[in-house]
């Protein structure tokens, strides 16, 4: 079917793009506009490998077309890390090794990142339950909840 | 895999989003995405038109009427879950829509998509079922509404016709009522196995349920009151032997259960009994509003 | 703890470093497969077989190929057509071993739901993905079999001609008439049937192919996901492609997860390469999740009927084991040794058992092929010997804990010989014991069960003892037993005029972080600082030999072709240092880096600045030759044995049957330690994947032949609200032979969590007289063991 213009806003950057109608988002970000970070793991909404923030909620880019998404605002992993530097959560991960083969780790992010700007308190628990929608095969989640759990109560690792 | 191709169409009003439906044989209408969009990647689904109702205003909001509550259809399952008013006046609702999928699919899938696309997995509709809540649809002839008895036909088929769209969702509320949503999760899915809807009503002193309505979802073929438990509670004493004749009706047809992998009829209809309880415990114990 | 002091004078080496690959991954920034986009490039989707077992009647590709957008349509004639190899062939023959033709794509029939075939090449994945479904195939179905003692023992159309009763081979370990008396003689012998499902790996990355032919030169260049790149370019050459090695690049850019799933040389990534030739231009394929689950090889399928022989006094006998483990449709590389030798060799477990012998009877049945999965062979043989001592305690009204206890081998019998074949290197067993039975308290546990019983309420504690063989090696053994390739690893260390150390090696990470491990090793030998150490893999450009990750053998086996090649390095350096410092080489001490004449500590010269002088060659030893670095391969003299004890405990919801697992210990000895940090991922890794299998796994064949757990939604791979947190712990007991003393922790946990959980859910309901039940215990599982559903 025939292409449509739409306007992604990427991390702060404008980007108009042509897609088809079925083009879905986490393909117009990987493959029209380089932003590879964003996986693609399953196609049931399952692995959370794509996820990214549309207009500042955690959402799984595989389950939304691009044609959709006109005028928003899309914050994908490449835009964590501010000059250069890790964010906090970013250093958490890597100081408990919360990570192993990567995969994941990009939409794991954001769900995280998007989670801990309301977060009070919560309880390990509560840290597993918001990371329901990000599969790990790798790590068995213990360290990815240590890292989130570190980046509330120290921030960035302090052991530097 | 990739969704088939389509033809797209925003509509920025109702009455736009009706006549592309009309005028485009084999249309869809498409809210947040999360039903439709996966059964097109998986290929059970390839819809030719896909109509996009999320750029009409005024079908994303949560109002108190005075029915009860009006849920605009393109609400989130995240903003119906923390919404107070629906806490408050709807608890099973909420409790449901937080108990939808994961963060990010309450963030993107909305409760009108959720109900028409008819997935007899989901969580909402024993929630709604039990509210007795119905929706409000229009189409070519005008505006209706659909009561959530007659909604849920099973196999991703609703009342819901072609031609129409959601609107809202409309929730009654009543004094000395209490409600609740309990789900036992399926591994293999995140859907309910089997998902309780509860809500009672009393008398206002709190002793004799004079209204109730339970429905289940989950391996069902499709979303469905309990009307055996119900009559066993309605007209009955506030106390643990009410619940306990009621849980003994938990019980459906063993055909109306679907495969799983790892649960057969006898072990769900099992659960439905297991978790009818823990609702009923809940609502009976919760000191009505 | 001794070991610790030992490794108290190292300064990388055990040391618990942040991975230096992490930055990457982190921003997003890192390179899969999928993220390869080339000029030009077009885009492979296959069609699949819907049906279990049937003949291909016809193939109609005219529609597909007039598609808007199919640039061509293929099938399995054009490949024959085309005069390649065209073979899949299997690692590792075992005598009487049935091997069938493994094609890139079908021609006759199609033997599972999944085969491949026909492949479309368009401009974009979508439009071949459209074309695939105006490919019209006509088929004739036969009648199918997916139960590996089905496809024995029932009478349907055999999978293929070669192998009439699906039998691909009969393969025993040890004297059945010896093994048999020792039952004879026994006081008990106690026996139970045990099936262990198939498990689909689940990789977060689907796999993926991007294959670059060149016409002018006629070279391949193709990257991939894969955990053994030069096995994969081996294959391509000789088995597939028939291009000459030397002019196939294969590149494992990151790889996102393999757990043996990733080892296997597929048809598919064969075809991806093979539509690049035919056209000229980049082909890239990627699986769907859904493809992903029907072509991915699965894991274990095994029946089994299993007994164990014990006296009155606690002592094990014998253990005899017959299984029948369902291969799939063909023969992937690994289908072979994994049931046979890396199966029966483990079944003596940590215990003394004087007598053991094994029969198992590979199958074909029409299902996706098996192959390894994490702890392949040996997880199903722990997995079996662990049921049975449960079982055999049960009988002898023993704890099972003490029942272990006393068939340990003592650590003054290694090198042990057991009656399975191998010889263990080194074990410290009981220790790894106690310090787990410690760390969880089991004696109290003990006491809270009895106690929780008098409320009604089901608690079950597990015990789990486990050894691997891990390493996959040697060389020459493994040829006796029928492998078709080396157990070697090669590195290649190599100083930098700069100072900078590059290591090569043929080890290929899918997580397993050694880019940092590695590092440390050969900072380690070398005395450099860890960032100056560059490893690279997964190029086989870059690096000229190498046989892949898989098995527990990274740290093991490439860690010692690293560790060995960073001491000739060091060796060579010394002689420099010696030379210019005008001191004879046995004068010259080595520390921290820096090279100096012993007793005259100003006379120095670091180790950088000596790689500087060998690239100079300005003033280097008679006769020696400029450069600084080392070609080694490393061929290990018997596998390793990682070892140890986990313990599980878990409450039963009796209404229900849902079992919370509330807490897990696992105390593993991987011999030497490289990066706590990274052993202590791999153990929490492997015990969510034992958990996995345990309660939530499992493939799933419904009475037509489908996988009925063929989607993300339809599989449970474990959601973090799945798990407990994890407490770990350590021993070191190093293995004698490695040259670091490593013994490598890839696959433990997921061999023991296994059997811990299994055994935990069976303990608490011993009430019901449950003495074994099959994974994945799932609540309902539970529910009618204690008499639900009656």
């Amino acid at each position: 079917m025939s292409k449509q213009e739409i306007t992604l806003s990427v991390n702060g950057a404008t980007h108009e793009l042509h897609v088809e109608p079925r083009t879905l988002l986490v393909t117009a970000l990987r493959e029209e506009l380089g932003y590879t970070g964003a996986n693609v793991g399953c196609e049931t909404a399952r692995c959370g490998a794509c996820t990214v923030r549309v207009n500042g909620d955690a959402i799984k880019s595989c389950m939304q077309f691009a044609v959709q998404l006109d005028g928003a605002e899309i914050e994908t992993v490449e835009g964590l890390a501010e000059d250069g530097n890790l964010a906090p959560l970013q250093a958490q991960f890597q100081a408990h090794h919360g990570l192993q083969c990567g995969f994941c780790t990009p939409g794991m992010l954001m769900t995280a990142d998007t989670y801990l700007k309301d977060a009070e308190n919560p309880s390990r628990e509560e840290i597993r339950e918001a990371i329901e929608g990000n599969l790990c095969r790798c790590t068995g989640y213990h360290n990815i909840v240590d890292a989130i759990e570190a980046t509330l109560t120290e921030g960035a690792p302090t052991n530097e | 895999m990739y969704a088939n191709d389509f033809e797209y169409y925003r509509a920025t009003s109702v009455a736009e989003a009706v006549e592309l439906l009309v005028s485009n044989e084999g249309a869809e209408p498409m809210a947040g995405s999360h039903g439709l969009l996966p059964r097109m990647r998986t290929g059970e689904e390839a819809p030719p038109v896909l109509v996009d109702i999320n750029g009409i205003d005024g079908l994303r909001s949560i109002e108190e009427t005075e029915a009860g509550l009006s849920i605009g259809a393109l609400t989130t399952h995240a903003e119906i879950a923390r919404s107070e008013l629906v806490q408050t006046h709807a608890p099973a609702l909420a409790v449901a829509a937080q108990a939808v999928g994961d963060i990010q699919v309450r963030n993107g899938g909305s409760i009108g998509g959720n109900l028409a696309h008819g997935d007899p997995r989901a969580d909402l509709p024993a929630a709604v079922l039990a509210l007795g809540g119905s929706v409000s649809v229009t189409g070519p002839d005008g505006s209706s509404s659909i009561d959530a008895t007659e909604l849920f036909h099973g196999d991703f088929k609703t009342e819901v016709g072609d031609h129409e769209i959601v609107t809202a969702v409309e929730i009654p509320v009543a004094a000395n009522t209490a409600s609740t949503y309990v789900k036992y999760r399926n591994p293999l899915s995140g859907y309910p196995l089997i998902g309780v809807g509860t809500w009672v009503q009393t008398d206002d002193g709190g002793e004799t349920i004079e209204a109730a309505r339970v429905a289940a979802t989950g391996n069902l073929v499709r979303s469905m009151r309990l009307e055996e438990v119900e009559n066993a509670l309605i007209g009955s004493a506030v106390d643990k032997s009410t619940i306990d004749a009621a849980v003994a009706e938990a019980a459906v047809d063993e055909e109306l259960y679907r495969q799983d992998p790892q649960a057969s009829a006898a072990y769900c209809n099992h659960l439905l009994a297991v978790r009818t309880a823990e609702a009923l415990d809940t609502v009976l114990a919760i000191e009505t509003n | 703890m001794s070991d610790a002091e030992d490794r108290s004078d190292k300064r990388v080496f055990g040391k618990a470093i942040k991975r230096n690959e992490d930055i990457p991954l982190l921003t997003g920034s890192a390179t899969y497969t999928d993220d390869v986009m080339l000029r030009e490039m077009v885009h492979l989707a296959i069609r699949r077989s819907d049906h279990a077992h049937a003949t291909i009647v016809d193939i109609d590709t005219s529609e597909a190929e007039a598609m808007d957008g199919v640039i061509a349509v293929y099938t399995g004639e054009d490949v024959v057509e085309s005069g390649v190899p065209n073979t899949i062939p299997t690692a590792w023959m075992l005598p009487g071993l049935v091997t069938p033709q493994y094609r890139m794509l079908a021609v006759d029939k199609v033997r599972h739901e999944g085969d491949g075939i026909a492949a479309v090449v368009a401009e974009t994945p979508e439009k071949a993905r459209d074309a695939l479904d105006a490919i019209e195939v006509t088929y004739e179905k036969l009648e199918h079999v997916t139960d590996p003692v089905d496809a024995v023992e029932s009478d349907v159309p055999p999978v293929h001609d070669e192998a009439a009763d699906n039998v691909a081979f009969d393969f025993e370990l040890g004297e059945k008439d010896v093994v048999d008396e020792a039952f004879e003689a026994a006081d008990h012998v106690v026996s139970v049937d045990l099936r262990q499902p198939r498990i689909i790996p689940n990789a977060m990355e689907p796999r993926a192919a991007v294959a670059d032919w060149d016409r002018g030169t006629e070279e391949l260049r193709i990257w991939m996901t894969s955990q053994n790149p030069h096995l994969h370019r081996m294959l391509l050459s000789a088995g597939t492609l028939g291009v000459p090695e030397n002019k196939i690049q294969v590149i494992a850019p990151e790889v996102g997860g393999g757990f043996g799933s990733k080892i296997y040389h597929y048809p598919d990534e064969a075809v991806t390469a093979w539509c690049s030739m035919q056209l000229g231009r980049p082909v890239k394929w990627k699986a769907s999740r859904m493809e992903a689950y029907v072509t991915d090889c699965h894991g274990r399928d095994h029946t089994t009927t299993a007994e164990i022989a014990v006296n009155d006094d606690g002592t094990v006998q014998g253990v005899r084991v017959e299984t029948y483990a369902g291969l799939g449709a063909q023969l992937s590389q690994f289908a072979t040794a994994t049931p046979s030798y890396l199966y029966s060799t483990i079944l003596s477990g940590e215990y003394a058992i004087p007598a053991i012998y094994c029969r198992v009877i590979g199958a074909f049945t029409n299902t996706t092929p098996v192959d390894a999965y994490r702890g392949a062979g040996r997880a199903e043989g722990i997995y079996v010997i662990e049921r049975l001592m449960d079982v055999a305690a049960r009988e002898l009204d023993m704890d099972p804990a003490e029942f272990r206890r006393r068939n340990l081998i003592p650590a003054d019998q290694f090198p042990y010989q057991t009656a399975a074949a191998v010889i263990y290197d080194s074990g410290e067993y009981e220790r790894a014991m106690d310090t787990a039975l410690e760390h969880i308290g089991y004696d109290d546990l003990r006491e809270r069960q009895k106690a929780l019983r008098e409320e009604g309420r089901y608690l079950g504690i597990g015990v789990g003892n486990f050894v691997e063989s891990a390493g996959l090696s040697p060389s020459g053994l493994a040829g006796d037993l029928g492998a078709q390739a080396g157990g070697w690893e090669s590195s290649i260390v190599r100083f930098d005029s700069t100072g900078t150390v590059t290591v090569l090696v043929g080890t290929a990470d899918q997580g397993q972080g050694h880019r940092t491990t590695f590092a440390q090793i050969a900072a380690e030998e070398l005395g450099v600082d860890i960032d100056a150490v560059n490893v690279v893999e997964g190029d086989t450009d870059q690096i000229p030999q190498g046989m892949g990750t898989y098995g527990s053998r990274s740290a093991s086996v490439g860690g010692g072709a690293i560790a060995r090649g960073a001491r000739d390095v060091r060796e060579k350096a010394r002689e420099i240092a010696a030379h210019q410092l005008e001191a004879s080489v046995e004068d010259i001490g080595f520390d921290d880096g820096e090279f100096h004449v012993v007793g005259a500590p100003d006379r120095s010269m670091h180790i950088q600045a000596v790689a500087a002088q060998a690239y100079l060659g300005h003033n280097l030893p008679e006769e020696m030759d400029p450069g600084l670095e080392s070609t080694n391969f490393y061929d290990p003299e018997n596998f390793t044995f990682p070892f140890g004890t986990h313990v599980a405990v878990v409450e039963i919801d009796p209404e229900t049957g849902a079992i919370d697992l509330e807490r897990y210990v696992a105390v593993d000895d991987c011999g030497e330690i490289i990066n706590p940090l990274i052993v202590e991922g791999q153990v929490h890794g492997g015990i969510a994947q034992g958990i996995g299998a345990a309660l939530y796994e499992g493939a799933v064949y419904d009475d037509d032949g489908h996988l009925t757990t063929r989607r993300m939604d339809e599989y449970a791979v474990p959601h973090a609200t799945y798990l407990p947190d994890f407490e770990t712990e350590n021993t070191v007991t190093p293995s004698p032979h490695n040259p670091i003393g490593v013994k490598g922790v890839g696959e433990s946990a997921t061999i023991a969590a296994a059997p811990t959980i299994v055994s935990a859910v069976v303990d608490a309901l011993e009430p019901f007289g449950v003495t074994h039940l099959d994974m994945p215990i799932t609540p309902e599982r539970v529910w009618r063991a204690m008499g639900g559903g009656d």
